[in-house]
């Protein structure tokens, strides 16, 4: 696949979109990766350097498609949309976050942008993802459904559960598997005894690609590809993106277990400046811009911590609220 | 609206709300294993996969985190799934979509979502099942904030409640006891027929002692109280019906009448039913009590299979005959 090249079907505008979001997710994580300590919030988990896995699959599908994330999930909020002021108040614990600080780091949601949720339990989305997908094609929505899980995840039986029945249902869901080599300290070597884990796809009789998950446009034509595949009624597709985590499993983590080397040689292969430089040789931007963008990408992460710090604690006269639609007496002390 | 009756098996009082929820409510479906062409492990769903067709009547495969993470998937995204567990005991490869995921997207998510999904589970002893068909779960669902708990006892029940439960915008965990299938009663023909949570149900009264119990423990209270009224002894057979949200009101006023409380559950008896009900009336109404309150449970024992090892350690008419005369 040659991806030097843009997509024709993106314009200017929509190649230059892409670059924010990534350099947007990338500067949130460096601000929450500094906060979190302030705001004594040990779990949180940062997507620095996966940032082109998130921005090139959304780029795939349409505002009313659906994803499901994992407890890495402030990347998928960004790259489907959501609100970064939103999301940073949620992260502090705000009534005026996504969740109104129910949810905290590991449960951002945007429904109205059917981003249904970043997830504390590794490997629980794509279960879910099953039901959003079949509800779409008991409606004939056309709707498909990206649900993103980690190296780890995939050795969860919930995982072989989900694969089995999307393909046996032929079910628009797309499995975006994010192989970042460690499952927290766990290298995916010992935790597995094949490198590629898109072979298993032949296994449950659907398509398995591989792709470079720090190159943006590789996951995008790939999503597309499945995308395109799943509304047609073709059924699901793995896409295993390749990639690596360039902080710890949390902010908190010393990240002793990954040397040095291995961690600078990712780095060298930053997904922004792979993309980045892109756009350059395309004359789609220039460093006046990317100067401006990086500006207001700052700015408007800035304003996010402003946001957050304004919003009020939650109310703890609520803190018994919206457990149930329909509410119940449940006593209390 | 229809006045009319039909006397039915508690299966088929399932399957008949069910089957009218369905007809009013295109976004009702069902799945599980064995449910469709079979007609489920127990029948309650035969005939559904001829009336709907398999797009709303769906077998599965065997994946249970499967089935109940698309029925919550589902929900989630405005449909009103119904997922069969086969057996009680196939609750524990599926904890996680039921506990983690159902149960907590409403409040975690700050309100955004709802989870209208309806969790039928057949469970408890009576067909020789043994330690992994026969369990009585129910208790531990009762511990875990955002799950509604029903339980009904008989096929009356059987229908209002599941009625209200598929209507209903939270996760419902339906308990039917296998026993209580074959039980058969008056059912309203009525399509509106719904019974709401939190309401208990009086089987028999009296001011003598007061018998809470669940499930196919309801029949054995009810034959108990019966032949204990030959002796002069009135007891009044209370049924809470729903677990979570559970009618304190009518379990606290019948003790304020009696004085005397036994509570009758068939799960395991530490961390059980009884207990949280013996622990309410505890903290809520000590003062009424005049004896101690008895409970009568399945010991913590797994069940066994011979029927007369089964027979000794669960709940009996005769056993709780006795130990309500010991009470008084």
């Amino acid at each position: 696949m040659n991806s030097d090249e843009l997509p024709k079907e993106w314009s200017s505008e929509e190649s230059i979109n892409i670059y924010k979001k990534m350099l947007m997710i990338r500067e949130f994580e460096t601000r929450i990766t500094k906060d979190a300590g302030k705001i004594k919030s040990p779990l949180v988990h940062p997507y620095t350097g996966e940032e082109a896995i998130a921005v090139g699959a959304c780029a795939a599908i349409n505002e009313e498609d659906y994803i499901t994330s994992t407890h890495r999930g402030h990347g998928h909020f960004i790259a489907k949309d959501g609100d970064v002021n939103l999301l940073m108040a949620e992260i502090y614990g705000k009534e005026g976050g996504i969740c109104k600080g129910r949810g905290g780091s590991m449960h951002v949601a945007d429904f109205s942008k059917n981003m249904l949720g970043a997830n504390g339990i590794v490997g629980a989305g794509p279960p879910l993802a099953l039901g959003v997908a079949l509800a779409s094609k008991m409606r004939n929505e056309g709707k498909v459904v990206l649900t993103f899980f980690g190296d780890g995840a995939s050795n969860q039986g919930m995982l072989h559960e989900s694969m089995n029945l999307a393909a046996t249902w032929k079910l628009p869901v797309i499995f975006i598997l994010e192989n970042n080599k460690y499952g927290w300290s766990t290298p995916a070597q010992t935790a597995t005894a094949v490198e590629d884990l898109s072979l298993r796809a032949q296994g449950y009789g659907i398509k398995g690609v591989i792709v470079d998950g720090n190159d943006v446009i590789e996951v995008y034509k790939s999503t597309k590809e499945a995308v395109d595949l799943a509304r047609k009624g073709g059924g699901s597709t793995l896409i295993e993106c390749k990639t690596f985590r360039w902080q710890g499993q949390t902010t908190t983590d010393a990240d002793k277990y990954r040397s040095n080397e291995e961690k600078e040689e990712w780095k060298k292969r930053c997904p922004i400046e792979i993309y980045k430089k892109r756009l350059i040789r395309g004359e789609i931007i220039d460093q006046t811009m990317i100067k401006e963008i990086e500006e207001k990408t700052l700015e408007q992460v800035e304003l996010s911590v402003k946001f957050s710090k304004k919003s009020k604690k939650p109310d703890t006269g609520t803190v018994l609220d919206d457990i149930y639609k329909n509410p119940i007496d449940i006593g209390g002390n | 609206m229809t006045t009319e009756t039909i006397k039915m098996k508690g299966s088929d009082a399932i399957k008949l709300a069910i089957e009218e929820e369905m007809e009013r409510d295109e976004s009702v479906f069902i799945m599980g294993e064995d449910i469709g062409q079979y007609g489920g492990a127990f029948s309650v769903t035969a005939g559904l996969l001829e009336r709907f067709g398999p797009e709303r009547v769906r077998d599965t495969p065997i994946s249970e985190n499967a089935i109940l993470g698309c029925a919550v998937g589902a929900a989630m995204a405005g449909m009103r799934p119904i997922a069969e567990v086969m057996f009680a005991d196939f609750l524990c490869v599926c904890m996680e979509m039921i506990v983690n995921q159902a149960a907590k997207a409403r409040y975690m998510y700050g309100g955004q979502v709802n989870v209208p999904v309806t969790i039928r589970v057949p469970f408890g002893t009576g067909i020789m099942g043994a330690a992994q068909h026969s369990q009585s779960f129910e208790s531990w669902f009762m511990h875990v904030p955002g799950l509604k708990i029903v339980l009904p006892s008989d096929a009356s029940d059987f229908k209002g409640l599941m009625k209200t439960a598929i209507r209903d915008n939270d996760p419902v965990m339906f308990f039917e006891h296998k026993r209580t299938y074959y039980y058969t009663n008056e059912v309203p023909l009525d399509k509106e027929f719904m019974i709401p949570f939190g309401q208990a149900r009086k089987f028999t009264e009296g001011d003598d002692v007061t018998i809470v119990a669940t499930g196919a423990m309801v029949q054995e209270s009810i034959i108990a109280a019966n032949k204990l009224k030959e002796e002069n002894i009135q007891c009044e057979v209370i049924d809470p019906r729903t677990l979570v949200p559970l009618d304190k009101k009518t379990i606290l006023g019948s003790i304020e009448k009696t004085g005397k409380l036994v509570i009758v559950d068939e799960g395991c008896k530490t961390c059980s039913v009884s207990a949280e009900i013996a622990a309410l009336v505890a903290e809520e109404g000590f003062q009424y009590l005049k004896r101690n309150i008895v409970r009568i449970n399945t010991p913590d024992v797994p069940i066994p299979y011979a029927p007369n090892l089964e027979r000794e350690i669960i709940p009996s008419a005769k056993l709780i005959q006795n130990q309500v005369k010991n009470l008084i």
